[in-house]
């Protein structure tokens, strides 16, 4: 009696795993096969291409593709040398104690402040405080700050799995920490830290809150070239996105455009993903580990 | 007469609050191999680590007294910890090749040492395997991955790391202990040949290990050098009951 118990108990656990999984790819394929159908329809080379016209209703969204990747670039740019420095700083130099901890501790908690509030912190440093403006410089450090308890945490946990006697083994041969660092640790734990840190970048090039106030523009179709466009504001596919499906004065006429911009953001974020996951596997594949 | 390379003095280490290695006397010999041994948890592997500094590394760890190579005293604020470490070679216990490949494993100390003519790299990797005894097996395959050789294989190939940036002595912690007995056999007979050139230091728990291949031994329990002296006689004729009852296994 006892063992047919035991089994009923694995095949209800099994059983409640695999729901719950099957739940949750159920759901991501509901999403991309709703935005997929209702959005596929729209997509061509001159919606890619082109400027939107006729208040938005025709046209295409490229301002907007431009405006997140230029924003992205400056978020890049800012928090992935800061992000990476300090975790190598409190992973390998810092004396792990009180002090430390409550660092590791504030970070963690930056992680799970609301967007929004980056946006009004972001507002109130770049765009007021520095004189930044309205522009993609402030919406890119916002996001910047947005992403680097993403970095930081990715490149700690990075680093933690470079075994010990790594180290051990270039000390031991006469090595300093920086070059034990340099030559021994960080060649292993560059995959683990571009692949955190590429997927938070995926989730700031999403975000529609923290560029809400410091930049970005509903129609800025003009796109000055580099540095100048730095300083201006822009265009952006989430915020696209939403004035599209809420705030256009017709709404159901541009749905279909709504719906293709948010094709083209989730392709251009699995994108990223991919590019994240092909790195770790290019490197895991070249520094095979004993 | 040899003369001495390594000395210690009234040495304690602490571990925090723990005093791990008690008022340690000894002088090692140079071109000699020098075996420690003792039960698990005596304070061997923290005495040979110390020799090299390598518990500066370790957090909350203390030393008082002195150790000193060729008469300097190596824990002196003064002393270039670097070179110290380049001087004094070690070998792990588990081998802990780098996933680099064999070429760049032998020729890491090098290079971080500022040596940046290929030609004498070359040349010295190829000295340091030979030396070594593994050339012979990894010669066609220098390119190859490290972490593709057997362990036996890893473990000469640390010890020819070690050997490539020519220190003066090496320190062995249990090198052989995850070997099996061919592999050992040819570590022993590596030590012995070793000895020639270099001042060696091991760590063994294999009591029968330690009287084959070394010419000096030290028996460590609870964190206090019990006795120290040439191998024959503290294996044959220990001076302390300790000693015996650990030669003879009735403990340990």
């Amino acid at each position: 009696m006892k063992i047919k118990w035991k089994q009923i108990q694995e095949k209800i656990g099994f059983t409640v795993l695999g729901l719950s999984t099957l739940l949750i790819i159920l759901v991501l394929a509901f999403i991309i096969y709703d935005i997929l159908s209702k959005g596929a329809g729209v997509i061509s080379w001159k919606f890619i291409t082109d400027k939107p016209r006729r208040g938005m209703t025709e046209g295409g969204i490229w301002p907007a593709i431009v405006g997140t990747f230029w924003v992205s670039l400056v978020t890049v740019v800012f928090s992935v040398p800061i992000g990476m420095f300090t975790a190598i700083y409190l992973n390998e130099y810092a004396k792990q104690g009180r002090i430390v901890r409550l660092i590791r501790l504030a970070i963690r908690n930056l992680s799970g402040v609301p967007s929004i509030v980056y946006g009004l912190f972001g507002f109130a440093l770049f765009t007021l405080m520095l004189n930044l403006g309205l522009s993609v410089i402030s919406s890119g450090l916002t996001l910047g700050l947005l992403t680097l308890p993403w970095t930081i945490t990715a490149s700690e946990e990075a680093l933690k799995t470079v075994p010990m006697s790594y180290r051990e083994g270039a000390l031991a041969l006469g090595a300093t920490k920086w070059q034990t660092i340099r030559t021994n640790v960080l060649p292993y734990a560059v995959p683990g830290m571009l692949t955190g840190t590429i997927l938070g970048l995926a989730r700031a090039a999403g975000e529609t809150a923290p560029i809400l106030f410091t930049g970005v523009a509903f129609f800025w179709p003009i796109l000055p070239k580099f540095p100048t466009n730095l300083l201006q504001q822009f265009m952006a596919l989430p915020y696209h996105l939403f004035i599209m499906s809420t705030q256009h004065h017709e709404i159901v006429k541009v749905r279909p455009l709504a719906y293709g911009t948010a094709l083209v953001l989730i392709v251009l974020i699995l994108s990223m993903n991919a590019i994240a996951i092909w790195i770790r596997y290019r490197f895991r594949k070249k520094y095979k580990r004993a | 007469m040899s003369d001495i390379k390594i000395t210690t003095r009234d040495f304690n280490f602490y571990y925090d609050s723990f005093k791990a290695l008690s008022d340690i006397n000894m002088d090692i010999e140079t071109n000699r191999v020098t075996a420690l041994i003792g039960p698990s948890g005596c304070g061997k592997s923290t005495f040979l680590r110390s020799l090299n500094r390598m518990n500066d590394i370790i957090l909350g760890t203390r030393v008082e007294g002195r150790v000193t190579l060729d008469g300097q005293d190596i824990y002196d604020k003064n002393v270039d910890v670097v070179d110290l470490r380049r001087r004094v070679g070690m070998v792990f216990q588990k081998s802990n090749p780098f996933p680099k490949s064999i070429f760049d494993n032998v020729a890491y100390g090098l290079r971080i040492n500022g040596e940046r003519d290929k030609s004498v790299i070359a040349h010295r990797v190829e000295q340091s395997l030979k030396d070594a005894a593994i050339w012979e097996e990894v010669k066609d395959r220098l390119e190859d991955s490290a972490i593709g050789l057997s362990g036996g294989q890893q473990q000469r190939l640390c010890i020819a790391r070690a050997l490539a940036v020519k220190p003066e002595v090496i320190l062995m912690d249990e090198p052989a202990s995850a070997l099996d007995p061919i592999a050992t056999q040819k570590i022993e007979e590596l030590i012995f040949e070793l000895k020639k050139e270099y001042t060696i230091v091991i760590v063994t728990h294999n009591m029968q290990q330690a009287a084959r291949v070394s010419d000096y031994t030290a028996f460590f329990y609870l964190g206090e050098l019990i006795e120290f002296g040439e191998t024959d006689q503290i294996f044959t004729n220990p001076g302390k009951k300790k000693t015996e009852d650990y030669v003879t296994g009735r403990f340990g």
